[in-house]
């Protein structure tokens, strides 16, 4: 029995090179459970990166914003003018651009989007049509945005100008409107894709049973599917709205850039972050660029709560 | 094992670590020392940041002189308020801007900031009117009305009536403006203000403006593309921009009541004015016979002390030798772009302000 | 109430039917519609002039996108090297840990840095490294685009990991293997595709962003490797090209297009190949 406190080991052998062959496996030993230490840190400190970054963007965000907080007060969110020479901040143009696109973007795209995750989720769920119809949707994910503005520029603001023309409205081409409809097409893939896995997960026992009654498919999909991923597609289209509030360059060169307020849905106008992209490297004066940074954070929060309650909504389907 | 005292320490020390990471880099901003590396370390390329009335001399001449001597030049147009903004944030060499800098922006500067005229141009009023034939004109006051958006169809009474004999079509007419902050949108409206009581009580001056109607292009890059695709436009652009692309442009009633067309030697008339020592002088409205009214000079911006941050003497040297060059040497590329070449007054009174330019208050230039 | 005949209710069905078949397939018409305008207007832009060099001055024809290709490739390359070690790094403390406490704050962080929009993400790289070293660098744009890519990459490598058997881990953890041996040598191998996969889909997602490298990169005029120094890269060029009059940037700026399209639509097909193996979901 081993009585000397700096082996733990059981000695078999209690010859001097037995011992001293002991020792060399303890301290390799102690070495092994040093590295596993410093290994299952680093993946602790890699892990915390992540929360360091968020936190680090709030907090920038906010410290940056605080000069035109304390200037502007509150109210700067609905002042209606924007005229950076005489210091006259208000937000109102941007957050009623965003809106506009954003949710007229989100009206056009979703008779779309659910209409590829009913066709993906429940008529042909397997096979080369819906291999090609997935792989579309993801395509039209993976262009990137600044390609989406130049392909509007060139194709879609013409037809738009012309479709002006015949409204009788200014043709303008650019506006609100045309860049409602590039985002409309952008955001697609978000509420289809997600739509589609959660149609997938209705229990077909619940379908069996409505067509057993005799139901069409038609009322299978109102009265069963429809119901039953309700939650699930509502928290699709926050995504696809999430994603349609923080696009910049494709609404940035559609958009017509005005810091007026929109008198119609063929007006040029301005969103938060085409206002940004447009105006921070000139922003000369602390307050305009901090106005500007409070922008940035008003968007930041606003897309993180709309993206929070859609994974909330997403992880309680799938975990009922 | 993570109870709550755990986590909340955790907690605790993100938070800390985050706003320390954050005041790190937010520290730069407020104080006007210089931190840790800065990146104007010393190589062979210099970066310059500003007007786009400029861009095209611009991008000309540094071509020619990195042909020359080797020396490369960054220059981003990113339209004259961002210029001098860059500027004031020292994250550029040199600024470029057809708007001096106003008070505001002089005290945000953390010392004095030289303007050195480069050269003077004409901003053209573009428009897309493929049918029409003949070169339109306009008098301050119709311009005015058109950029108020009280005149919004081409073929309005008062458009046709300083244009005789034109046929003017039926067409809406859809003005184009900067979205940037611009010494062009600023040069335009000094004019429109001098000539127009209406503009200059509800609009103003300014390098950026409330513009009652019309689209924002980023940059004259920006203005030009809208209006060249855009039938029924008008815009406000550096001459530059509407030659090299086809464009047609206006002539304007100037003070002397001729209807001048924007060109060189109207550019020069205007540009035959004392220059102050300063050089910070507005051409716009000239009194000039057959001068464009719409003229203007543009500045490069540096600062008067070159020594700041790490700024080594090498680099301030070639900064100065360049901006030298530019108004010596580099005037013979100003008439193929239709700049006016800069006139003898104004190129010494440009040498005298880069006279001041010291390193370290040695001046640079013997 | 009297029940509808069941043809009534047949005619409805079929024409639901048919209303979603038109609606989903419409969406293909926008796609191929830009795929064709882009593929049209842009190959007859590239040829090997176009390729290795780099813009004229304003006005001027002829000139290529060289400085900007190179440019994109360095800059994505940076931000990978930032990316990936720390991505995967955290994906696997993920899938190690991913009951405690902590895991969730990380988990939730993740899910927010994915959601950000990429404006705020270039504000962000401005104030963190462009003002403290008093210049606009590629370094600057590539932090931001790492900072984009992270949340993909941790959470790619942690569904993949997750898929694994546990039994593998507590095989070789029962052979005596010290634990990190067993991430670096047992468990990563046999996820690889899957993590590669989530590294291709970020450096695909990153390729086209422009927002972060507005006041970043900045962009520049001449072929550059320095990465402490502004850079030009694809998207920017095609931003600035596209919105000015000049028809030789324009063309230059469709060729950009045509490039940057395929290099996106190439990585979305290696990622998709990888996949096949893993029905991971992204």
């Amino acid at each position: 029995m081993a009585t000397r406190s700096d082996i733990p080991l059981r000695v078999i052998h209690s010859s001097p090179e037995a011992i001293l062959k002991a020792k060399k496996r303890v301290r390799l030993s102690f070495r092994q459970i040093r590295t596993e230490n410093i290994f299952n840190k680093t993946l602790l400190i890699m892990g915390l990166v992540m929360i360091v970054l968020v936190l680090g963007i709030l907090i920038t965000l906010i410290v940056q914003s605080l000069p035109s907080i304390k200037a502007l007060g509150l109210k700067y969110l609905w002042g209606r003018t924007w005229n950076p020479v005489e210091d006259v901040y208000g937000a109102w143009p941007f957050l009623l651009g965003t809106l506009l696109t954003s949710f007229l973007a989100l009206i056009i795209s979703v008779p779309f989007s659910i209409a590829v995750a009913v066709f993906l989720g429940e008529y042909h769920v397997n096979g080369w049509i819906p291999n090609f119809l997935k792989n579309a949707v993801e395509l039209i994910a993976a262009v990137p945005s600044v390609i989406y503005g130049f392909w509007g520029l060139a194709v879609l603001v013409p037809m738009v100008r012309t479709l002006e023309g015949h409204l009788g409205v200014s043709p303008l081409g650019v506006g609100i409107f045309s860049s409602s409809l590039i985002l409309a097409i952008m955001i697609i893939p978000y509420a289809a894709s997600l739509g589609r896995s959660m149609i997938t997960l209705v229990p077909s026992h619940l379908k069996e049973a409505a067509y057993g009654l005799g139901a069409t498919r038609w009322e299978v999909i109102r009265s069963v599917i429809l119901p039953y991923t309700k939650s699930g597609l509502f928290a699709g289209i926050l995504l696809s709205l999430g994603r349609a509030l923080g696009e910049t360059m494709a609404v940035t060169m559609v958009i017509g850039n005005s810091s007026a307020i929109p008198k119609s849905i063929f007006a040029p106008g301005n969103t938060m972050a085409s206002v940004i992209a447009n105006e921070f490297t000139e922003a000369d004066k602390p307050v305009y660029l901090s106005a500007l940074i409070e922008l940035g954070l008003v968007l930041f929060l606003v897309t993180v709560v709309i993206n929070m309650i859609g994974k909330r909504v997403i992880d309680r389907f799938t975990n009922d | 094992m993570l109870n709550i005292k755990y986590s909340l320490f955790t907690g605790a020390f993100l938070a800390l670590f985050s706003a320390g990471l954050v005041s790190c880099g937010g520290g730069g901003s407020t104080s006007g020392s210089d931190s840790t590396a800065s990146a104007n370390s010393d190589d062979n390329t210099l970066i310059g940041a500003g007007s786009s009335f400029d861009n095209p001399l611009f991008s000309k001449q540094f071509s020619e002189y990195n042909k020359a001597n080797g020396l490369k030049v960054n220059y981003q147009s990113v339209g004259s308020g961002a210029g001098i903004a860059q500027l004031t944030a020292k994250t550029v060499d040199f600024g470029a801007s057809d708007a001096p800098m106003n008070g505001k922006q002089d005290s945000a500067v953390s010392g004095p900031v030289v303007h050195i005229p480069i050269t003077a141009g004409a901003v053209a009023i573009a428009y897309n009117l493929p049918d029409v034939k003949d070169t339109l004109q306009f008098t301050p006051a119709v311009l005015a009305d058109i950029f108020l958006g009280k005149i919004t169809k081409w073929n309005d009474p008062k458009i046709a009536a300083v244009n005789k004999g034109v046929k003017l079509p039926a067409t809406g007419i859809v003005v184009a403006h900067r979205s940037d902050g611009s010494g062009t949108t600023n040069i335009f409206t000094t004019y429109l203000a001098k000539v127009s009581e209406d503009w200059n009580k509800t609009v103003g001056k300014g390098s950026s403006i409330n513009w009652p109607v019309g689209l924002g292009g980023k940059g004259s890059e920006g203005v030009g593309g809208l209006v060249k695709q855009t039938p029924g436009a008008v815009g406000y652009i550096e001459l530059a921009y509407a030659v090299q692309n086809n464009m047609p442009y206006a002539r304007i009633q100037n003070k002397a009541g001729n209807y001048i067309s924007p060109s060189i030697p109207a550019v020069s008339a205007a540009a035959n004015i004392q220059i102050p020592a300063d050089t910070k002088v507005s051409l716009t409205n000239t009194d000039a016979a057959d001068g464009y009214p719409i003229s203007g000079f543009s500045w490069v911006l540096l600062y008067k002390e070159q020594k700041y941050g790490d700024r080594s003497a090498d680099r301030a040297a070639k900064l100065v030798k360049l901006i030298s060059w530019m108004i010596h040497d580099g005037q013979q590329y100003s008439s193929a772009l239709t700049y006016a070449p800069l006139s003898a007054a104004a190129v010494s009174a440009g040498d005298a302000v880069l006279k001041t330019v010291t390193y370290d208050g040695k001046p640079i230039l013997q | 109430m009297q029940a509808k005949s069941v043809k009534y209710r047949l005619g409805k069905s079929y024409g639901f039917q048919l209303l979603t078949y038109l609606l989903a397939f419409a969406i293909v018409v926008p796609l191929l519609a830009i795929l064709f305008y882009i593929v049209r207007a842009g190959i007859t832009r590239i040829n090997w002039h176009f390729l290795v060099n780099i813009p004229k001055p304003v006005g001027e024809s002829g000139g290529g996108i060289a400085n900007a290709i190179l440019g994109s490739i360095i800059i994505i390359a940076v931000a990978s090297i930032i990316a990936i070690p720390i991505g995967i790094m955290a994906g696997i403390y993920l899938s190690e840990n991913g009951k405690s406490r902590l895991a969730y704050w990380v988990r939730l962080s993740t899910d927010i840095l994915q959601g950000v929009p990429s404006i705020v993400i270039g504000i962000i790289a401005y104030f963190w490294l462009v003002k403290p070293l008093r210049g606009f660098s590629a370094l600057s744009g590539s932090v931001a685009l790492a900072i984009m890519m992270l949340p993909i990459i941790v959470r790619s490598t942690e569904e993949t990991l997750k898929l694994l058997p546990d039994t593998l881990k507590e095989a070789a953890l029962a052979l005596g293997m010290p634990f990190h041996r067993v991430i670096f040598k047992v468990i990563v191998p046999v996820g690889f595709s899957g993590i590669l996969s989530g590294i291709m889909l970020s450096i695909a997602r990153i390729t086209g962003e422009t927002a972060p490298l507005l006041f970043t990169a900045f962009g520049n005029p001449y072929l550059s490797v320095n990465i402490a120094k502004p850079m030009q890269s694809l998207p920017l060029l095609i931003f600035n090209y596209a919105t000015s009059p000049y028809t030789d940037w324009l063309n230059l700026a469709w060729g950009a297009s045509l490039i940057l399209l395929f290099w996106v639509l190439f990585l979305n097909i290696l990622t998709k190949l990888l996949t096949r193996k893993w029905k991971v979901q992204l």
